[in-house]
């Protein structure tokens, strides 16, 4: 094994109303290839935007290459210091050639003013040299296979001189096949030196290459493993933890249909969906990041037209092609992403719980009546404990906790039937976990049919009557969630 | 109580008024006999509605994260039409004020038919605000020469031009209608549900879409509306001139967008205040109203209104950034 070249120490970096790393610290070495890996959420995006220079992290942490200290890194300076990074979307230029693709990065490294064509040529065929490629320098590089177009990626690395290549769920996209030649190229980088930290939610995929594993889990480093002290179970065990216990509240068998899916399928999002939502159910979705969840949820929503399919409310067909239609038939949706698409953050909690309900708060001159609007609002904000109690306080200023109330608030003005929430607890401290939990069993006990959509497997355990499994765009299974476990669910989702 | 007025003279808008008395003041003090002689101050109400109509126009397309920029043509272009619809019955001996209704008519529905253009192409089609109204522009600029040939529409009938001129219990016409649509804006921004959402949505329209609100109707909607307030300043300003022609008020549209910022709109959209803009409005008026007695070429006039522009915008940026 190689010598340290990354020493990473008390990272941590904190969003508005989430710790997204507590002091993680590990150290990579050339020469490994080392798997970074974690529940979605864990934390290794931050992680890999705080090596690329992207994020800042809080006071405190250090990152230290080659026994010298990375101060206020930025893009530039972390890829003069050879981090590079290959997202799932690689970063290219698709309307230029290979080479220029190749050899931009270089002049940019090197503030060239003139571009010289010939040097360029030189680099691009060094770097596809060394991987062993043969590929036209000229063509542009969006009419390559999304796999030739990720080894180009690799090839700019090369020729930014890259220590430490971060591989974000670089199989994601590719055949057995080339995962194979990948792996080739990814050992052979190895031997010459290059760390490589690798990212992908593939056990089998992690475990034919890596030689050591670093978990994280809610933000929080679990350990560094080498490759032969661990299998499958104990990895699977080690990411999803034996994290707080969650209050398990009991599960209930419905009968009373309330929302029947029939044949969902959407071309290139999911196929063959098929499920009913009883009143006062709680009904978890769950699989791994891309396989169809959120696509469904949306779906139903009215933010994402099905191409077949139908969908029963009451037992009579709903068709639904907006969202404000979706609204009006008493569907609502609470998404994953709080912070872009759940609450407009520059406006007030008064603002942002009274939007779903505009229609009903104004007079018929369209005007809206203030007073109402701000009654409808204390009543949420006392219903749900949102803190602190100033329907005036911006959204951006709420703790996730609170950020999540307001959302649910907003909904459930609306008083709806079917409630979608999409990550319901994603980015909120462990306490108001808890309380949200809380909040949707109350909810579903009133006679409200919920969607839950979560990747954590403790909280659909905790709340969920039923569980339903996607993979690869595919409904897998259906488990009443009764005396069932992570790993009976973990095992079928991967 | 006291509070209130405490919060009030600390807010934007408070910051703004004193700001327009401090303007207001030195004028009057750098040029005491022609700066406030009843002349001055009643051309100043003369021309400040115009610009007013036109700077509320702009900013509520603002609010919603758009911009016109063929605001002040679509004002020209339906004062055209509309002119020459008015000149015509009136040389055929036609009664003059059933001329000025017809007019003004066909100019609010020439304005609505520039309106469900831009709406059109910024709202359904998708295309950038600010690419799709410089396209419209150049359209509407055209369209107008061709029906002009570069000339000036006139031949209006007396009737017509006391909109501009006229007085109500000695209040200018101009003054009467701009405060009715101040009023008017205030309630439709401010207050109605439609105005929420257009706050909402310039704020960030995922997430108004996401709540069921309706935005490329809304954004259809106040494209249309905006076009109908620069219709209304294209009366006066026909009325005023007593002619129509392509390039009146053009010097408006860079100015309407100022006053707008200067008024405390952000120019990415989701804020602003009806109030804000009406003072800043005012200020610039005072400003290039004063300039102009002192004599000041027009040219230097613009380099004192950008260099005022530049300054707030980085006051503004300095502060949101420190507040962050």
């Amino acid at each position: 094994m190689g010598r340290t070249l990354v020493e990473i120490e008390k990272i941590s970096k904190i969003f508005p109303g989430v710790k997204a790393l507590q002091n993680v610290g590990f150290n990579i070495n050339t020469g490994e290839i080392h798997a970074l890996i974690g529940e979605n959420g864990a934390g290794k995006s931050t992680l890999i935007k705080i090596l690329s220079g992207v994020y800042q992290p809080e006071a405190g942490g250090k990152i230290t290459m080659n026994g010298k200290v990375l101060e206020e890194l930025t893009p530039l300076e972390s890829l003069r210091n050879g981090i590079v990074v290959i997202y799932q979307d690689f970063s290219l230029f698709p309307n230029l050639s290979v080479m220029e693709n190749i050899a931009l990065g270089h002049s940019v490294e090197k503030n060239d003013t003139l571009v010289s064509w010939k040097a360029m040529e030189a680099i691009a065929a060094d770097a596809l040299d060394q991987l062993g490629l043969i590929l036209d320098f000229h063509v542009p590089l969006g009419e390559l296979s999304v796999a030739k177009q990720q080894l180009v990626a690799i090839a700019r690395a090369l020729a930014n001189n890259a220590k430490l290549l971060i591989l974000d769920e670089p199989t994601s996209s590719l055949s057995k096949g080339e995962v194979k030649k990948l792996f080739e190229i990814m050992l052979s980088l190895k031997k010459r030196g290059i760390a490589l930290l690798f990212i992908s939610h593939k056990l089998d995929e992690l475990f034919a290459v890596s030689d050591r594993f670093t978990v994280l889990r809610d933000g929080q480093y679990i350990g560094t493993y080498s490759e032969d002290e661990l299998d499958d179970d104990q990895l699977i065990s080690l990411m999803v933890g034996r994290k707080i216990e969650y209050t398990i509240y009991p599960k209930n068998k419905k009968e009373e249909p309330l929302l029947e899916i029939q044949n969902f399928s959407k071309k290139g999002n999911f196929q063959d969906i098929n499920f009913t939502l009883h009143k006062g159910e709680i009904l978890g979705l769950t699989g791994l990041v891309g396989a169809g969840r959120t696509e469904v949820a949306q779906a139903i929503f009215g933010l994402n037209p099905v191409d077949e399919g139908t969908m029963l409310l009451d037992g009579a067909p709903l068709v639904i092609n907006t969202p404000d239609e979706a609204v009006k038939a008493g569907i609502a949706y609470v998404p994953e992403n709080r912070l872009q698409e759940g609450l407009v953050l520059r406006k007030s909690i008064e603002d942002n719980i009274s939007l779903s309900v505009l229609d009903s708060i104004s007079a018929n001159n369209g005007l809206v009546d203030l007073t109402l609007k701000r009654s409808l609002t204390e009543k949420w904000m006392d219903q749900l404990g949102i803190r602190p109690n100033n329907p005036q306080m911006l959204a951006s200023k709420l703790s996730g906790g609170n950020q999540q109330r307001v959302v649910i608030s907003k909904w459930l003005a609306t008083e709806p039937r079917v409630l979608i929430v999409d990550e319901p607890t994603n980015g909120i401290d462990i306490g108001a976990k808890s309380e949200i939990h809380q909040l949707l069993r109350e909810l579903a006990a009133s006679g409200l049919g919920i969607l839950v959509i979560s990747s954590e497997l403790p909280e659909i355990l905790a709340i969920a009557d039923r569980v339903a499994v996607m993979r690869h765009g595919r409904i897998i299974t259906q488990m009443f969630c009764e005396g069932l476990n992570q790993e009976d669910i973990m095992s079928k989702a991967l | 109580m006291k509070s209130g007025v405490k919060k009030l003279i600390v807010s934007k808008e408070g910051i703004l008024f004193c700001i327009f008395l401090f303007v207001f003041f030195l004028m009057s003090l750098l040029s005491p006999g022609r700066f406030l002689s009843w002349y001055n101050l009643q051309s100043m109400a003369y021309q400040l509605p115009e610009f007013g109509i036109l700077a509320l126009s702009m900013m509520i397309v603002i609010v919603t994260g758009g911009i016109n920029l063929s605001l002040t043509y679509t004002a020209t272009l339906s004062m055209i039409v509309g002119g020459m619809v008015m000149a015509n019955i009136s040389a055929a001996g036609g009664n003059g004020i059933l001329a000025v209704l017809a007019g003004i008519v066909i100019m609010i529905g020439m304005a609505s038919l520039c309106g469900v253009f831009n709406g059109f192409v910024v709202a359904y089609i998708g295309v950038t605000p600010m690419l799709a109204t410089l396209g419209a522009m150049t359209l509407f600029e055209g369209i107008s020469l061709n029906i002009t040939k570069g000339g000036a529409i006139s031949g209006f009938p007396f009737e017509f031009l006391m909109i501009g001129s006229g007085t109500v219990l000695g209040i200018p016409i101009p003054m009467i209608l701009f405060i009715l649509i101040i009023v008017g804006t205030w309630l439709f921004l401010e207050r109605s549900k439609m105005g929420m959402s257009i706050y909402m949505i310039g704020c960030n329209p995922k997430v108004a879409l996401y709540s069921g609100v309706r935005v490329k109707r809304i954004i259809f909607q106040t494209y249309l509306i905006a076009s109908v307030l620069a219709a209304i300043a294209g009366v006066l300003m026909a009325s005023r001139y007593n002619s129509a022609k392509e390039s009146y008020g053009s010097s408006y549209l860079l100015q309407a967008v100022a006053a707008s910022v200067l008024g405390g709109t952000n120019i990415s959209g989701g804020e602003g205040k009806i109030a804000g803009t009406v003072i800043a409005v005012m200020i610039l008026q005072v400003i290039s109203s004063g300039l102009n007695i002192f004599g000041l070429n027009r040219y230097l006039t613009n380099v004192v209104m950008g260099g005022i522009l530049i300054v707030v915008l980085t006051i503004n940026f300095l502060t949101e950034k420190r507040s962050k």
